[in-house]
């Protein structure tokens, strides 16, 4: 099984007549963008599309949602299957990627957990994203719809607007061509026997309430963890649904560029045999985890790991799965590493999560959430930049009359990502 | 050469030579210059530094009276306008460490300059002051003065010239419990797997956030006679007024709400909303009752059940708010509660 993924730099982007890359310049018709993000939903009114690049002095918020342009070029399948393409599995074959930019969904806030990114300022310095050419939808819903409904349109609009933008670059030769393969763990003879076998745990938020994750469109909230190719994140098999605390939701882009599936395959072979990919969701009922925990684990056996990476999402009641699943590998004698951001408190003196086992001895911190930042006014902003004032992170007077921005880490979107997107931590000090 | 520092010292009776326990009594004094390991201090701190003057007390005049003994040592202290502190080192004198770190604390909330003092990591002083200064961990005995001298020397040094001050591995204090955010030189991925792979091979590795000891409370035995019983809500599921009077954040909430249910029987989507960021609020704020439970325990109250509902509630946001915030919450409202005779509580997370 291979996937391979041809990387397309793209260094520019611009309104143009017509949606197209040239050099390393992508052209986009903006009326067409606007056309294919709106599909065919009719509870969207308008869609307001606008450009950030790095460096600008722009504030964009809230974020939902953060694509990548990706264009399924050879091999089954389609983007963000389940949701906007067919249903066939992804993961082999040839996909191209617009390496360097982003579609972002901002609008009317759903919930109070959006995000926020600056492009340039000490903002910026925590957001991958502030590196990233933005092409920015303002989406606006009818009056009265549920917030489900809102959640859906925009996470839709989303992947359509990738998805179109994506097919530019299915004609365009790639600058360098990145090759995966998946060797299948249970036949004999695969992998070299002297390497540790790692497995990933891959935790998927699927609490409900607008903290969902999608799988091949499937709501995972009702699945029993299941083995991936970790190829399949790569293709959007996983999608964000999400409106948890911005700093830490994993974004459709986190899964499509996973750091960890790309760091295990980077030593695959090399200093570990990486056996596979178990995604495993995270739910709110104490049943619901003993359950989901049970059934990883003993996918794991199978794979017969001798150790685990679990990344996290969303934090409080998240810790609880985490530290199930950690504590139940390490009974078996599977040894664990677990990426977790902390919330210690403003002053960071407090304890930094809300469920431990002593057994959590390896874990690697992405930084405290709920440390202050102080960040100056923009010149422009895309989307409302009052709703600081409710997000969570914000509070009331967290926007200066200026326009400057006092409000916990919380609030930028990816800051402390759970996937070890970032290289923000946290330590005594 | 440009003006030195201006230090200031603080011993004990003993270091700072008046005598041994039999001097424990003695009151706050000052002799200019330094005194007794202060020499140690200068030599190390050098030119860039003077010693300007030694503050000394007796470990039991100030332990028997901790806020007057303060104040008079800091403003001994105020009177030679210094720019650092250092006290100690107490090594493991528990008494010696609590007057250390009590002066240290009041220096730099007071005066507003660095002050800095070692002991020993098992010295009690260590556990109340390890938050609020900086302690140098030293030895247990005097063995370690050298040792301790220098450490002191470089980290006030850095406070006073302004410098970053680096990890506590680095530097020499006390680990403080004091998370601070900073960028490491690799993605947190990588820093996973390569964590992963030196703990399976069995070589060492340093967890980047050791577990904490938690604060369990053991469950109290059942109500004896809920018949008779006063109970009152709580909830950290953000269900307050219409509006949010006191506006409590619905993340990492910094306040909590007492609000009047006396006499009201049931929450509509009119009268409560929940002000709480982590969760999707449809359902709650169509009906409110399924955060707090207020129509059920008034059944409860006219079965007979329970005895009565206490006439207020409590609410704060759960949401990201630190376990520190959260206990202090839980202080006062428990104080409330206990004044006002509530034998027993229903709390509703969320």
């Amino acid at each position: 099984m291979v996937l391979e993924l041809g990387r397309i730099p793209v260094e520019g982007i611009e309104w143009g007549r017509k949606t197209s890359i040239e050099g390393k310049v992508l052209h986009i018709d903006r009326d067409e963008l606007v056309e294919r993000a709106r599909g065919n939903d009719h509870r969207i009114t308008s869609i307001e599309a606008e450009l950030a690049r790095p460096g600008e002095s722009v504030r964009i918020i809230p974020v939902k949602d953060v694509v990548e342009p990706r264009v399924k070029v050879e091999g089954r399948g389609g983007m963000f299957p389940g949701l906007i393409s067919g249903v066939e599995t992804v993961g082999e074959g040839r996909t191209h990627v617009l390496e360097g930019c982003a579609v972002l969904t901002v609008g009317r806030v759903v919930g109070f957990q959006e995000g926020m990114i600056d492009m340039s300022g000490p903002g910026a310095r925590y957001s991958y994203f502030s590196k990233l050419l933005n092409i920015a939808l303002v989406i606006d819903v009818q009056e009265g719809i549920s917030k489900h409904e809102h959640e859906e349109a925009l996470r839709l609009a989303g992947l359509r607007a990738a998805a179109y933008l994506g097919e530019a670059g299915r004609y365009v030769e790639p600058a360098t061509v990145d090759r995966f393969e998946v060797n299948p763990s249970f036949r004999s003879g695969v992998g070299r026997p002297d390497l540790p076998r790692v497995a990933y745990v891959y935790m998927l938020l699927s609490q409900g309430l607008l903290h969902d994750t999608y799988l091949y469109g499937r709501d995972v909230k009702t699945m029993l963890p299941t083995l991936i190719v970790p190829t399949e994140a790569m293709d959007g098999a996983i999608v964000s649904g999400n409106c948890v605390s911005a700093c830490d939701k994993n974004t459709t882009y986190h899964h499509q560029n996973n750091p960890i599936i790309r760091e295990l395959f980077k030593r695959d072979g090399i200093d570990l045999h990486f056996v596979g990919a178990i995604v495993a969701n995270a739910n709110v009922t104490l049943k619901d985890k003993v359950r989901s925990s049970d059934y990883a684990v003993k996918l794991v056996e199978l794979l017969g790991a001798d150790g685990v990476i679990i990344s996290k999402e969303g934090f409080g009641n998240p810790d609880a799965d985490a530290m199930m699943y950690c504590a139940k590998l390490e009974e078996k004698g599977i040894a664990t590493a677990m990426i977790t951001d902390e919330f210690a408190g403003a002053d960071g003196g407090s304890q930094s999560l809300a469920d431990t086992t002593p057994r959590a001895d390896a874990l690697v911190s992405v930084g405290n959430a709920n440390e202050i930042i102080t960040l100056p006014p923009m010149d422009r902003v895309i989307g409302d930049v009052g709703i600081i004032e409710k997000m969570a992170g914000g509070r009331p007077g967290s926007l200066s009359v200026r326009g400057g921005i006092t409000a916990e880490l919380q609030v930028i979107i990816g800051a402390t990502n759970e996937l070890g997107f970032e290289l923000l931590s946290s330590r005594e000090g | 050469m440009g003006a030195r520092i201006k230090a200031v010292h603080y011993l004990n009776q003993f270091f700072g030579q008046i005598g041994g326990e039999d001097k424990a009594d003695t009151g706050p004094t000052r002799r200019d210059g330094a005194v007794g390991p202060g020499a140690l201090f200068q030599r190390i701190l050098g030119s860039e530094v003077e010693i300007v003057g030694t503050v000394i007390c007796g470990d039991n005049y100030f332990n028997e009276r901790m806020e007057q003994a303060t104040e008079a040592v800091l403003s001994l202290i105020e009177g030679y306008g210094p720019e650092l502190v250092l006290a100690g080192p107490a090594f493991n004198a528990g008494r010696y460490g609590i007057a250390c770190g009590s002066i240290c604390e009041a220096v730099e909330r007071r005066l507003g300059i660095p002050a800095v003092a070692g002991m020993f990591p098992e010295n009690p002083a260590v556990e109340l002051y390890k938050k609020s200064v900086y302690l140098v961990g030293t030895q247990a005995t005097t063995l370690g003065m050298k040792d301790a001298a220098q450490k002191m020397a470089r980290l006030v040094l850095k406070l006073a010239r302004g410098e970053p001050v680096g990890s506590p591995e680095e530097e020499g204090y006390i680990p403080r419990g004091i998370r601070k955010n900073y960028f490491a030189g690799e993605t947190g991925a990588a820093r996973a797997v390569e964590m992963l792979l030196r703990k399976i091979k069995g070589e060492p590795f340093i967890t980047e956030y050791p577990m904490p000891i938690f604060d369990r409370v053991a469950p109290l035995p059942p109500v004896d006679r809920l018949g008779e019983a006063t109970i009152a809500l709580i909830t950290s599921g953000g269900i307050v007024p219409m509006g949010n009077p006191d506006r409590i954040e619905s993340s990492s909430a910094s306040k909590f709400g007492r609000y009047d249910i006396g006499g009201v029987d049931r929450l509509t989507p009119e009268s409560h909303e929940t002000a709480h960021g982590g969760y999707d609020p449809t359902y709650a704020n169509a009906d409110p009752h399924r955060v707090l439970p207020l129509d059920v325990v008034r059944d409860l109250e006219r079965e007979g059940v329970i005895g009565k509902l206490y006439p207020y509630y409590y609410a704060t946001v759960g949401n990201g708010t630190s376990v520190a915030s959260a206990r202090t919450f839980a202080h006062e409202i428990a104080k409330d509660l206990i004044r006002d005779g509530v034998q027993a509580v229903i709390i509703s997370s969320t």
